[in-house]
């Protein structure tokens, strides 16, 4: 580690919050060894490492949600124990989660002030008062939601933003968000690092962990990489290149981007007129081909999952017409989609992607047993473990076992998982919403690979991310929303940028 | 994709794929070596006898909770979706009465139907299952479509059911059933058909595509919805077969008992429940087996006639069944947490 530039060490006096020496095993596995991390005040510190690295339980470990194995804690030079997470809030350590933990039948005020609701004088919770200050606190971190409004009405990214302020509220000097922009499209995550940027100011100090490259080079002073659990360096943001950090990474050299192969397009596989849902979206039409990619771009709430929902039949459309391959189609529940040869990976990996209580195995299986691996009712079990075992591999899922339940896998490797439940479906039309979130940047261009090859082999793809990048460089045409509506359907040649995120804010 | 796997020649997946686990039964499986290990000693220490060196207590034992452990197979199954069921006691007794009703001998003078008279066993039998599978149905609808809470539907029929077999024959009990009938109630016979419904359905959820569903539905009924299961017909189905299998509880109650009465099957539903919950079916959902239903319904039986052996009053025996219930779920909540981190 000496040929690095190492972060200015006699910042003593600043340091807000020290951990040494950390170790954490689960059963079968050695997630953190050695750990170390230095967090100072007024600043932003960015953990990096691959799926499966070990950052989560890292931050765990800080928000008292875990204990070390072994290794110490210091608050402010102080030694510390954090023996659960209220004990760490009280100390001032606040965490957002990688999963949403929002409860949805809840008002958002009610979520923000949780066991900590303001009291009138006979010790009932004040409704008026609480969403008073939710109103306040929203307003002052600029977040559009309601505070009287339920959570289950919110998109996933208000959701996020929702997360944030509820951990902003605590006003805790240290604060962890664990992948906050995974859900988030540029806009959303400009104002985020406004929010952050305030904190910072404030000299609060700010631990941020993202697969993103371009988000850790712009707010971080610092980063910290990990790789199989174990701590290899620090750097200042300014100093340290996206190369090395990759390198530093994964250890070896990786693509960043997959080259988006040239395929020859089919005959028109699917093909959607003037779908409609009511107060959602209108008019929605478009024509996919075999072997081709579209991208849909748009802001959040433009209502690009909300088009994927209802050509899978996960909230059927009130109007409209979908055909696939010449055909007029009914499709009113996900299992007509499925027959139809569809598949849709959503972009809620706990809400309507997980089986928690299963293992991986269960979890890679459960939609092609609707139509592959089954001989009169029985699963054919052999197979479908070999080509679980060989999609693990090829999606390079960091795991003990495919027995093993897939709560304890790391986020990126949930996400893998589930890509791989819809590739063992051998789709013919594959949406996939989010596909790379939570994925460390060596495995996306893997899986952008497998995207590209499935859609090679004579598949439709249907794109949705918040990641321009990823939009722009695997589609070959990119639909753009804006408010419910198609604002326009650019071929690859024209979709840049500037042209999107025009027709996206129109 | 698809071509590539094909590709591959099939090669069994590598011992580093599936890490070895000890068996999920096995706690629970020396929980119940336990306490039969007491009774034996308690055995010797106060009546100077054995417990287990006695084949026909344990084959009582065991008979005594075949019905129980019928109507359990199919209510693990229920609870696996994260549903309960409430009913199927009643189920058992309204099945029982309607059954013996058309299992009636001629020689029987006071016959409820005398045109109905000295039927093959196969009329009852159909009759008892089907009306089972028709409550079970009706359960899993309202569950299922009219997405009435679990507890409550089967609450409903709970008392609903227990209201017909009342009703039935204005409370009096159906006695003169043919030996035809009765024979699957004699001897050994309710535990054969214990062990062959818990073997079908021991199957059936292990390797199946209904076992799978099953489970998915109760990890997470979202995702399981939008992994193109279709859940309501699904759920339907998992209530069906409970229903079924009450069904057939009832018919075995009635044989062995050679008469049908209103009151058959009371608290029959706690049990099965209590011992789905012991052998570590959790009410979360998507957790559970048959293997280890089975076993939490043997403990239920060693603990009631390791009692009657030590001559403890009835009393003591529900309050220490309270007891361990309560125990196992606390047992359940502290590993789902675990689990959780
Ligand atoms: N509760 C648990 N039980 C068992 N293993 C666990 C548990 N939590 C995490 N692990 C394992 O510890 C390792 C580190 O996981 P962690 O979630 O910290 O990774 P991560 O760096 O956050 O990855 P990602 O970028 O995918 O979110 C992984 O191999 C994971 O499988
Ligand atoms: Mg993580």
């Amino acid at each position: 580690m000496s040929d690095v530039t190492l972060a200015d060490p006699t910042a003593e006096q600043a340091l807000l919050l020290s951990a040494q020496g950390i170790r954490k095993e689960f059963p079968g596995v050695v997630a953190l060894d050695g750990a170390q991390f230095n967090l100072r005040s007024g600043s932003v510190h960015a953990v990096m490492g691959e799926n499966g690295a070990g950052k989560s339980t890292l931050m765990k470990i800080l928000a008292g949600i875990y204990q070390p194995d072994a290794g110490s804690l210091h608050l402010k030079g102080k030694e510390v124990m954090l023996s659960t997470p209220l004990d760490a809030l009280e100390k001032g350590v606040a965490m957002i989660h990688q999963e949403l933990n929002l409860m949805a039948s809840m008002t958002v005020a009610e979520n923000i002030w949780i066991r900590r609701e303001p009291r009138n004088a006979f010790g009932f919770i004040d409704h008026k008062k609480m969403n008073r200050i939710t109103n306040d606190l929203l307003q002052r971190l600029r977040i559009n939601v309601r505070a009287d409004g339920e959570v289950r009405t919110l998109s996933v990214a208000s959701r996020q933003m929702v997360e944030i302020a509820k951990a902003v509220s605590y006003d805790s000097e240290v604060l962890i968000m664990d992948e906050p922009t995974s859900a988030l499209t540029d806009r959303e995550v400009s104002h985020l690092f406004e929010i952050i940027r305030e904190l910072r100011t404030e000299g609060k100090g700010v631990v941020y962990i993202s697969h993103k490259m371009n988000e850790i080079l712009e707010i971080s002073d610092e980063i910290s990489i990990f790789r199989d659990g174990k701590y290899i360096s620090t750097h200042s943001a300014s100093t340290i290149s996206r190369d090395e950090i990759i390198r530093r990474m994964v250890g070896r050299e990786v693509l960043q981007m997959f080259p988006k192969e040239d395929v020859e397009l089919g005959d028109v596989l699917l093909s959607v007129k003037n779908l409609d849902l009511e107060g959602v979206f209108s008019n929605v039409s478009f024509d996919l081909r075999a072997g081709e990619i579209l991208g849909m771009a748009g802001l959040i709430g433009s209502g690009r999952s909300n088009v994927a929902e209802a050509l899978f039949g996960v909230t059927p459309p009130t109007s409209g017409e979908i055909r696939i391959a010449g055909q007029s189609v009914q499709i009113r529940k996900p299992s007509d989609a499925i027959a139809h040869g569809m598949a849709f990976l959503t972009e809620d990996r706990k809400e309507t992607g997980c089986l928690l209580a299963l293992d991986i195995l269960e979890n890679m299986q459960i939609a092609a047993l609707q139509t592959r691996y089954t001989r009169s009712g029985f699963v054919q079990g052999g197979s479908v473990a070999v080509d679980c075992a060989e999609m693990a591999r090829r999606l390079r899922i960091k795991m003990t076992g495919l027995n093993v339940s897939i709560q304890n896998l790391s986020g990126g490797n949930q996400q893998k998982v589930l890509i791989g439940r819809w590739l063992l479906t051998a789709p013919r039309i594959l949406i996939l919403d989010e596909p790379t979130k939570g994925i460390d940047v060596g495995a996306k261009a893997e899986i952008h690979g497998l995207v590209s090859s499935l859609a090679k082999s004579g598949a439709a793809v249907i794109l949705i991310s918040s990641e321009l990048p990823e939009v722009l460089g695997m589609s070959d045409r990119v639909l753009v929303m804006h408010e419910g509506k198609v604002t326009g359907i650019l071929p690859r040649s024209d979709a840049t940028q500037v042209a999107v995120m025009e027709l996206a804010s129109r | 994709m698809e071509k590539n796997l094909a590709e591959k020649t099939r090669i069994a997946p590598s011992p580093a794929m599936q890490r070895w686990k000890p068996p999920q039964e096995l706690n629970i499986l020396l929980v119940l070596v336990g306490i039969a290990l007491i009774y034996e000693a308690m055995g010797w220490i106060f009546i100077g006898q054995s417990f287990l060196a006695n084949t026909q207590r344990l084959t009582i034992t065991i008979l005594q909770v075949s019905v129980v452990g019928i109507i359990a197979v199919g209510v693990t199954q229920v609870i696996i979706t994260s549903g309960i069921d409430l009913s199927a006691g009643s189920v058992v007794a309204m099945t029982a009465m309607i059954a013996a009703s058309v299992a009636q001998s001629s020689e029987w003078t006071r016959a409820l139907y005398p045109g109905f008279t000295d039927m093959p066993a196969i009329v009852p039998i159909s009759v008892g299952i089907i009306l089972g599978a028709i409550a079970g149905l009706i359960n899993g609808a309202l569950v299922a479509y009219a997405r009435i809470p679990p507890f409550i539907a089967t609450l409903g029929m709970m008392v609903a059911a227990r209201g017909i077999s009342k009703w039935y024959t204005k409370g009096q009990p159906i006695s003169g059933l043919t030996d035809q009938f009765t024979f699957i109630g004699s001897g050994a016979w309710p535990v054969v058909v214990f062990i062959v419904v818990a073997i079908i359905f021991h199957v059936a959820l292990k390797y199946t595509r209904y076992g799978k569903f099953t489970y998915a539905i109760g990890s997470n009924m979202q995702a399981a919805r939008v992994s193109g299961i279709n859940v309501e017909a699904h759920l339907v189905k998992v209530y069906a077969i409970a229903g079924m299998l009450a069904g057939l509880a009832g018919i075995v109650t009635a044989a062995r008992a050679q008469t049908a009465q209103s009151g058959m099957g009371v608290n029959y539903e706690l049990d099965a429940i209590a011992a789905a919950v012991i052998g570590g079916t959790s009410l979360a959902g998507g957790i559970g087996r048959i293997t280890g239903t089975v076993i939490g319904v043997i403990i239920l039986g060693v603990m009631s006639s390791g009692f009657t052996f030590l001559r403890v009053d009835a009393y003591y025996q529900e309050i220490v069944k309270g007891v361990i219930i309560v125990a196992a779920v606390t047992v359940d909540v502290y590993r789902n947490r675990r689990g959780r981190g």
